[in-house]
């Protein structure tokens, strides 16, 4: 039996960092503020002082700029992990995300690998209002070319890394800042994931809930709320954006023939829109209702504290829906 | 609101309580608690339930008027009505 | 009629100078116009006008020197607004337009098409197909009426049922289990539960349904008690009259998701009873074991057969409201079979109320280790005599069987003759 110890998910990505600059000498963090400032969320503090300044780089204020040097980086035969301070400063190193991290290679004939990690930020919390709260995972999620993880446990804060940095292609991981300081038990040999399959973290036969990021402990809350009342819900945490494991979520809804799913980016063309596609596509004939969605509202995400939250799917959403659609 | 809707709603409504049943099959005249077994737990449940989905509050005294599906539409449709006018 | 006051263009400023209007009284402004020029600390400012109008009137003379926020001038805004107002009306008449007809066009559409489509969910339809199941024959509970997977599942259930009382005598059916053919190719689905009529010996015995389940578990606890259990019964007839009346007011005043039924009043008068009278709510192990805690076991009979009883712990605490409320939650998920096995334990006393059968006594049989079981029967109306005077009365008879080894008739009788007495002072409860 494996102990457990208490650590933070901010804990668990600077365990991940350091594991990773250790193992690999290609390895080095670039981003805003991750040297002399420990990482604008801490993340990576006290790694300067642990690996140098040549391992964590402290980068200009130019997201186009930067990620376009950790792409180069990486062309040369060097592992960056690049990080994006949050998705909202992302959208200004878009095209460098897109049209040369993603698509280099099919534009080279297959020649030029980018093994580039860029870290990004998401997410709602600390009331930072309408243009530093985007949940963008849906605009990644879309484009060939890139695999995008989304780090919904302290497991898969702690492992994802590692996995990631044995791609030979760009990979997104997108982290939460709202779940920096939550503290969780993880096995004390916890290590390196696997970023290719959805997980079950809760078994039931009555509803499929299917969710990513920080919808995963949400979820779990509610689950707990659900059995109180005789709602057996199974837990879907989809893990990896982009490549979909539909494999996990069909086979879920085969034997609940229920689904609903939680995200909190914006309801309109977003991961929930392509998974109740999928679902529909592949696994109508199990359905016993209709596939339900609980997304972000869509409106600019409000400075007010009440109604920054009131903007998310909250645990008393996802069991009011839940039990609306067990019993309509 | 017309007939249809609401006996269909009453038909929704009374399988959610007496899921062995088919109240469809109900004559207009049968006692509807006598033919389907329904208690009076269940018929209060019902009866507030109603309440959630049409808005209208049946008081206690009014009761004895709605023993049959007949009788029990020809309520609903008046007190309907009257809520419009 | 609209103040422009003098604006406020800078942290520190509290007070500035008019230096020069640039606009005189009737002059139309729009905004973003420069109206004037003011003097402050920081130097000479252009200031712009936020609203649209006519100047009415300067308030103040060039020269000036006024505090923050003072009018300077009053504009109206009617004059120009009208026209614009006009325009946006027009505008917004035409646009709306259009919606109208498409709603319109759709009406009709939807009219049309008199094919009647049936709501089932794409599993229901599965495996009414597969079972050959009737749709339109059955109601649904799905979202907006559809009909669900459980819906049909128990269709299927109630054609057994009605087939197997059609035929008479009992069919003697073995329902075996038949090994799946090896194709190979495909695994289709095994097919499970052909019924063949079998001669006696029996290969393999499916297992019990809940109902079934149900049914034996309490055909076993019922054996025991009349096996182990000497009874004896007492019955009193209750009159209601007071309670009803009681419980008429109150419900006036409740809204309808929080009406009382009488089954509430008779748990909370049950457990007041005990406390008065605790020799009955006690098991019998080697001796009467007297409980502290009055949970009271309330018997709720299940739809396919068979009964199931939950308890309300402490219901002696619990106001009538509550142990309503309670009711509320308990039953419907008894029904489902969606108990907490919290809810299923620790009763030290059960009360079974028939309500609305035809019968107007319960006798009930006690549920082994407790001592007593009460029954409720129907709340009808009686003949009910009273100081010598002859009336009609709601009435209901409590009946009371005892373990007569644990206590005696005159222990019974004192219950019942407590349960009686906040019967008729319900708002005592």
């Amino acid at each position: 039996m494996s102990q457990t110890i208490k650590t933070t998910y901010r804990e668990a990505l600077k365990q991940g960092l350091r594991e990773a600059l250790q193992n690999d000498d290609r390895v080095f963090l670039m981003g805003e503020d991750v040297g002399r400032y420990g990482g604008a969320f801490a993340v990576s503090k006290g790694l300067l002082q642990e690996f140098g300044e040549e391992r964590i780089m402290d980068v200009p204020l130019s997201e186009s700029g930067f990620v376009g040097a950790g792409i180069g980086a990486a062309l040369a035969g060097m592992k960056p992990i690049v990080e994006v301070m949050t998705v909202n400063f992302g959208l200004l190193a878009m095209d460098q995300i897109v049209n040369n991290a993603a698509t280099l290679l099919h534009m080279s004939g297959g020649q030029l690998n980018v093994p580039v990690i860029i870290r990004i930020s998401c997410g709602i919390g600390q009331q930072l209002a309408a243009q530093h709260s985007h949940s963008w995972e849906p605009f990644f999620a879309q484009v060939p070319g890139l695999v995008v993880l989304s780090v919904g446990t302290h497991e898969d804060a702690r492992g994802m890394l590692h996995t990631a940095l044995q791609s030979p292609d760009p990979v997104i991981i997108i982290e939460y800042t709202s779940m920096l300081n939550l503290e969780k038990e993880i096995s004390t040999d916890a290590g390196a994931v696997n970023i290719t399959k959805a997980k079950v973290i809760k078994s039931g036969k009555d509803i499929s809930i299917i969710t990513y990021g920080t919808g995963v402990y949400k979820c779990l809350e509610s689950a707990d709320e659900l059995a109180a009342e005789g709602i057996d819900a199974e837990i879907i945490d989809l893990r990896i954006l982009r490549p979909l494991d539909e494999e996990t979520f069909l086979a879920s809804v085969t034997k609940t023939h229920r689904a609903l799913i939680v995200e909190d980016a914006w309801r309109s063309v977003s991961i929930s829109s392509e998974i109740s596609s999928r679902i529909m596509e592949k696994a109508f004939y199990e359905l016993d209702a209709p596939v339900k969605r609980l997304c972000g509202v869509e409106v600019p995400i409000p400075y007010p504290l009440h109604l920054e939250q009131a903007s998310v799917p909250q645990k008393s959403d996802i069991v009011k829906a839940v039990k609306q659609i067990i019993n309509p | 609101m017309n007939e249809e809707e609401i006996k269909n709603i009453i038909f929704q409504l009374l399988k959610k309580i007496a899921p062995d049943t088919e109240p469809s099959a109900l004559q207009p005249d049968e006692n509807i608690r006598e033919v389907l077994n329904i208690d009076s737990f269940d018929s209060l449940q019902f009866i507030v339930k109603l309440n959630e989905k049409l808005g209208i509050e049946i008081p206690e005294e009014d009761y004895g008027k709605i023993p049959t599906l007949k009788s029990l539409i020809n309520y609903l449709l008046a007190k309907l009505k009257s809520q419009l006018s | 009629m609209t103040e422009f006051l003098m604006p406020s263009l800078g942290a520190d400023m509290e007070d500035g100078t008019l230096v020069k209007w640039r606009k005189k009284s009737d002059d139309t402004v729009k905004r973003g116009d420069i109206i004037a020029e003011v003097e402050t600390q920081k130097g000479l400012i252009e200031i712009e006008v936020f609203d649209e109008g006519v100047i009415e009137k300067l308030l103040i003379k060039e020269g000036e020197k006024v505090p923050v926020g003072t009018p300077m001038a009053l504009i109206n805004p009617d004059g120009a607004e009208v026209e614009t107002k006009k325009e946006i009306a027009s505008m917004k008449k035409e646009v709306n337009l259009q919606p109208i007809e498409e709603k319109a066009e759709q009406k009709v559409m939807e009219k049309s098409t008199k094919e009647i489509r049936i709501r089932v969910t794409p599993i229901a339809k599965k495996i009414a197909q597969d079972k050959g199941v009737d749709l339109s024959q059955i109601t649904g509970t799905g979202e907006n009426g559809a009909i669900t997977k459980d819906d049909v599942e128990n269709a299927i259930v109630q054609k057994g049922e009605r087939s197997k009382t059609e035929k008479g005598e009992k069919p003697v059916e073995k329902l075996v289990e038949v090994e799946p053919e090896k194709t190979g190719a495909q695994p289709s689905e095994p097919e499970l539960y052909k019924i063949e009529k079998q001669p006696v010996e029996v290969k393999k015995e499916r297992a019990l349904t809940p109902a079934e389940a149900i049914r034996s578990a309490v055909a076993a606890a019922m054996s025991k008690s009349n096996r182990e259990i000497p009874h004896y019964y007492l019955e009193k007839r209750v009159d209601m009259s007071k309670a009803m009346a009681w419980m008429k007011e109150t419900n006036r005043e409740r809204p309808i998701q929080k009406r009382l039924l009488p089954a509430a009043l008779f748990i909370k008068a049950v457990a007041s009873s005990l406390d008065e009278v605790s020799e009955l709510n006690a098991i019998w192990e080697n001796g009467l074991q007297l409980k502290n805690e009055i949970n009271i076991g309330f018997v709720v009979s299940l739809r396919t057969g068979g009964i199931i009883v939950p308890v309300i712990l402490q219901a002696d605490s619990k106001s009538v409201g509550e142990i309503m409320e309670i009711l509320n939650d308990i039953i419907p998920r008894a029904r489902a079979l969606k108990l907490r096995s919290s809810e299923l334990s620790d009763s030290t006393i059960t009360i079974t109320n028939i309500g609305d059968g035809s019968a107007d006594k319960v006798f009930g049989v006690i549920y082994p280790p407790q001592v007593a079981i009460i029954g409720f029967g129907n709340i009808t109306e009686q003949a009910f005599a009273e100081n010598g005077m002859l009336g009609i009365r709601p009435v209901v008879d409590v009946t009371l069987a005892g373990d007569h080894r644990a206590t005696d008739g005159i222990t019974g009788s004192r219950f019942l003759g407590s349960l009686d007495k906040y019967l008729q002072n319900p708002e005592s409860l």
